[in-house]
């Protein structure tokens, strides 16, 4: 195949690269996910056709649908997306800078991590919804914090990175059984359901704080793009080339590691979206490199997916969407296991 | 001088078993202790000690039977970071006796041994063929078994939300635990334990060939299939015999191995004597420290053996040259 | 001889490095001059430093005490892109990503002189394609760099290299893990790079043969330490590969180019004179 790379230059001899490919993907993506998103509002007790839907979103539909698709049905799907993208772009920050295709925040124990703190707060403290989403987000904060600290060592190296994240998730899940077996029955279970990853009665509060996160993040984890694609090449080589490895490393972890975190406690650990959707993203983009907006808008569009899924396919009492993630990313696993051991490339 | 190491290990697990069974929730004497073993006349304190026992017993079997397949899993795969519970064969045992446990109506222990065999023996398969059957680096079989311990685990998750009544059960039996230890309990697991210890025992001669690398091993006449086939049904067989009677507990398998290979040198024909006497220390000892820190009430032996053998881990990540890795 | 030099004089030289790993100390009070428009090659027994003393050069590794010094500045306070700009670097580690092509790959060479608003220039796009003609992987420019055979791919990561636009250029044995047609292959190319375009080469090489054939400049090393420096003609005799590599041998003008070749003494020769070579062995050892 040949490379799909076009310029664009200006007279004022500024350039932009574009590969054709990428972008078209990334477009379609983005449009795949506002769909799903449109028919998802659409779905629940009370179904709205997706004309109505646009209409109503742009403020042309009648009380009852403004109110159900404004207030209880919106704000759900952004937290999907959001949620979603940020997970997607999560994962594949720490794939690229792992350079592993597992090295994603649920193995390395991120999504463990912030499962700590939800279950500290559930359990010990029987806290509130944002209670439990703060809690979350310190956990998650604290264990990516200990795993880069732990990891360090004259620099981050890849390995080291995922067998130090592995080790501190055997850790923390210790912890994470210990708090469930010190909980009450209720506790328990609300405590499960968190773990499991779930959408359900997500409102604005949760939309505006990971909207803004986002905002800053997104534009400042892709300014840092073009260094992380010289780091796939090696430390080595792309310290040659006059990248600050160290400090790209750094600051891409935190950016990552804050989308993750924020993301879980958003919606809980909604397992395998971080590690499928950047590699389900490279494999539609065909290009080298951490392809981040692929990966941030399959992100965002598996997640609304699984979430449409989930309430489809289970009727009124739907699961929790991390369950259809976990059943779909569970198989994709296997598969990505087998054909990339026939790669050579674990 | 490995002989008198052997018989201070002895000597250390005779006294950690003697503290298992004096401390706990009710502190008894060694005198009671001697009562209860030896005199047994149905006091109080007899009783306890007959509880005590059989937890023990069982700390003692799972203990030795963790070590033994941590030792034979990282002569296998010439992997000093290879252990039962980081392979998801924990996992694997898990899964399938939660899936007994709820789907198929089976309670008792011997109906569930049978599963936990089962779930071991198939991710242990699936993890060595996706990871390790081509050169298994560290990484490779580490991230193979965290990923499918992962999917188990979501697994597991999903069936707890669905059954409430699961869920009051798993939730204890997942984290390992030998609390629940009684006398038919270990008489279930003994024939399998004993099986395995004696099979990972006969092979430390064909293990320490392999150890050498695959075409040395050939060289020097092993015979490798077999040798592998071996000790994957030893490792098996042990882990999922321990994890039906306590649930998973990682790390014990890993850290002793390692721990004695410190001392002993790399012949397997010493470290899996002394991994067999050692890790029930290990455990032993990690099961009363887990009862001493939250009395009345206890931390499951499980969690602190994850609390003290991540760390361990970690350091060990550490310690190597990342060309090793 | 090594003392009293000025850094002012080359681009680029190490002024008193004290060169460590943790706390293994590799060379002490090491002082190195790279003479401008010259191919340098450093050559030593294993675990002598030079692969150490090349990551110094190239400010991979930072010095724990004295300093590497690039035209007239420290050159671990200069900007990166800079550096980057002044002195390329083929290192031994290096990862081709997951299906790139070898133009993509050779592309990457210039990211020194991109930024987010200059990402592709035609200037870009040319220096790209001379880079691979020069290497001789122009044809190639499609493939995928995993499909290419060890002396391709070394020639593609050179282009990388090339790309740079570096007046000098450092390479951490380039020949390991080659054909000896391959390796020759890579020393011409070296060769041509240094005469014709005038730039400044730094090689670590294996074989002292290739090294002295090829170099202008050659730098022994030993332990931490530079046993001799100078041209090939000048300082490689006998005497000499004794004391660096603990070998006995004959030294004899190459039949192709002049330069001296190194003959290991044999078998015999070597186990009769006993205790010379192996006291050098286990002092090297120790």
């Amino acid at each position: 195949m040949k490379t799909t790379n076009r310029a664009v230059r200006t007279p004022g001899g500024l350039s932009v690269r574009l590969d054709v490919r990428a972008f078209t993907v990334v477009l379609l993506l983005l449009v795949a996910a506002l769909a799903a998103s449109v028919v998802l509002i659409g779905t629940g007790d009370f179904p709205i056709p997706a004309a109505d839907v646009l209409r109503t979103l742009f403020g042309e539909g009648n009380a009852g649908q403004e109110f159900i698709v404004n207030e209880l049905r919106l704000p759900r799907v952004l937290v999907g997306l959001l949620v979603g993208a940020s997970l997607g772009l999560g994962g594949a920050l720490f794939q690229s800078i792992s350079r592993n295709p597992l090295g994603s925040p649920d193995v390395l124990g991120l999504g463990q991590g912030a499962t700590a703190g939800a279950l500290t707060m559930i359990v010990l403290f029987s806290g509130s919804a944002n209670q439990v989403a703060l809690g979350a987000l310190v956990g998650g904060l604290v264990t990516g914090l200990a795993i880069y600290v732990l990891a360090w060592k004259r620099g981050v190296h890849g390995y080291r990175l995922v067998l130090v994240g592995i080790g501190v998730s055997a850790i923390v899940t210790a912890v994470n059984g210990y708090l469930l077996t010190k909980s009450d029955i209720v506790d328990a279970a609300r405590a499960v359901v968190w773990m499991t990853g779930s959408l359900d009665g997500r409102d604005w509060a949760q939309v505006w704080p990971l909207l803004g996160l986002c905002a800053v993040l997104v534009p400042l984890v892709l300014s840092n793009a073009r260094g992380l694609r010289m780091m796939e090449m090696g430390d080595d080589v792309s310290y040659a080339l006059g990248v600050r490895v160290e400090r790209v490393r750094l600051l891409l972890m935190v950016a990552a590691v804050l989308l993750t975190a924020s993301a879980t406690a958003a919606a809980g650990p909604v397992s395998f979206v971080a590690l499928t959707a950047p590699q389900l993203a490279r494999r539609l983009t065909r290009a080298p490199g951490p392809n981040l907006p692929a990966s941030l808008c399959m992100g965002a569009a598996l997640l609304v997916v699984a979430d449409w899924l989930s309430q489809r396919a289970f009727g009124a009492e739907q699961l929790p969407v991390g369950v259809v993630t976990g059943v779909l990313g569970g198989a994709y696993l296997l598969w990505l296991l087998v054909t990339e051991r026939k790669a050579g490339r674990i | 001088m490995r002989a008198v190491g052997l018989l201070l290990a002895l000597v250390m697990l005779v006294l950690v078993a003697l503290a298992s069974i004096a401390i706990g929730a009710k502190e008894l004497s060694l005198g009671q202790v001697w009562h209860g073993l030896f005199e047994d006349s149905g006091t109080y304190g007899d009783v306890v000690v007959a509880e005590r026992l059989s937890r023990t017993v069982l700390g003692l079997l799972a203990g030795a039977a963790l070590g033994l397949a941590g030792a034979v899993l990282q002569a296998l795969t010439r992997n000093p970071l290879a252990d039962p519970g980081l392979l998801g064969i924990n996992a694997g045992a898990s899964a399938a006796v939660v899936t007994a446990v709820t789907f198929l109506g089976v309670t008792s222990l011997s109906g569930y041994v049978w599963f936990a065999f089962f779930g071991a023996a198939a991710v242990g398969a699936l993890v060595w063929f996706l990871g390790g059957s081509r050169g298994a680096t560290p990484v490779r079989l580490a991230l193979a078994g965290t990923a499918i311990s992962a999917a188990l685990y979501g697994y597991l998750q999903a069936v707890m939300i669905m059954d409430d009544a699961a869920l009051g059960k798993m939730r204890f039996w997942t984290v390992g635990s030998l609390s629940a230890a009684n006398d038919s309990t270990i008489r279930q697991v003994l024939p399998f334990l004993l099986a395995g210890m004696v099979l990972a025992l006969a092979l430390s001669r064909p293990l320490n060939a392999m150890a050498m690398g695959d075409d040395t091993a050939k060289a020097l006449g092993a015979n490798l299939n077999r040798t592998r086939a071996l000790s994957m049904l030893a490792a098996t067989v042990l882990c999922g015999a321990a994890t039906a009677a306590c649930g998973p507990i990682v790390f014990v398998g890993l850290m002793v191995p390692h721990v004695v290979r410190s001392f002993t040198g790399p012949d397997l024909r010493w470290i899996l004597p002394y991994a067999a006497i050692l890790s029930p220390v290990l455990l032993l000892g990690a099961d009363v420290i887990g009862r001493m820190v939250a009395r009345p009430a206890e931390l499951q032996v499980g969690i602190v053996t994850a609390i003290l053998g991540g760390p361990a881990f970690i350091y060990l990540v550490r310690r190597r040259r990342t060309a090793q890795l | 001889m090594s003392k009293n030099r000025r850094s002012t004089v080359n681009r680029l030289s190490a002024e008193n490095v004290t060169l460590a790993y943790d706390q293994r100390v590799i060379a002490e009070q090491l002082s190195v001059e790279i003479p401008d428009n010259s191919f340098t090659v450093i050559v030593g027994p294993n675990a002598c430093g030079k692969s150490t003393l090349l990551r110094a050069l190239s400010r991979m590794l930072k010095p724990s005490e004295g300093r590497v010094v690039l035209d007239g500045q420290t050159i671990q306070s200069m900007p990166a892109k800079k550096v980057a700009r002044t002195l390329g670097l083929l290192p031994q580690s290096s990862i081709a990503p997951d299906g790139i092509t070898v133009g993509d790959l050779v592309g990457r060479g210039r990211y020194p002189h991109q930024g987010i608003l200059r990402q592709w220039s035609t200037e870009d796009e040319r220096v790209v394609q001379e880079s691979m003609r020069q290497t001789g992987v122009a044809e190639l420019a499609d493939r995928y760099v995993d499909e290419l055979s060890g002396g391709q791919r070394q020639r593609v990561w050179i282009a990388m290299a090339l790309a740079q636009q570096t007046p000098l250029l450092l390479l951490d044995e380039p020949t390991t893990f080659l054909d000896i047609q391959h390796q020759i292959d890579v020393l011409d190319l070296c060769a041509e790079l240094h005469e014709e375009q005038g730039r400044t080469l730094v090689a670590v090489l294996h074989d002292l043969n290739h090294a002295a054939r090829y170099a202008t400049h050659l730098i022994a090393l030993r332990e931490g330490r530079i046993i001799a420096e100078g041209a090939p003609k000048d300082i490689v005799t006998a005497g000499l590969v004794e004391e660096v590599f603990g070998l006995r041998c004959q030294v004899i003008d190459d039949p192709e180019t002049g330069t001296p070749l190194v003959v290991p003494a044999a078998r015999k020769a070597r186990v009769g004179a006993g205790t010379g070579a192996g006291k050098a062995a286990a002092t090297e050892a120790s």
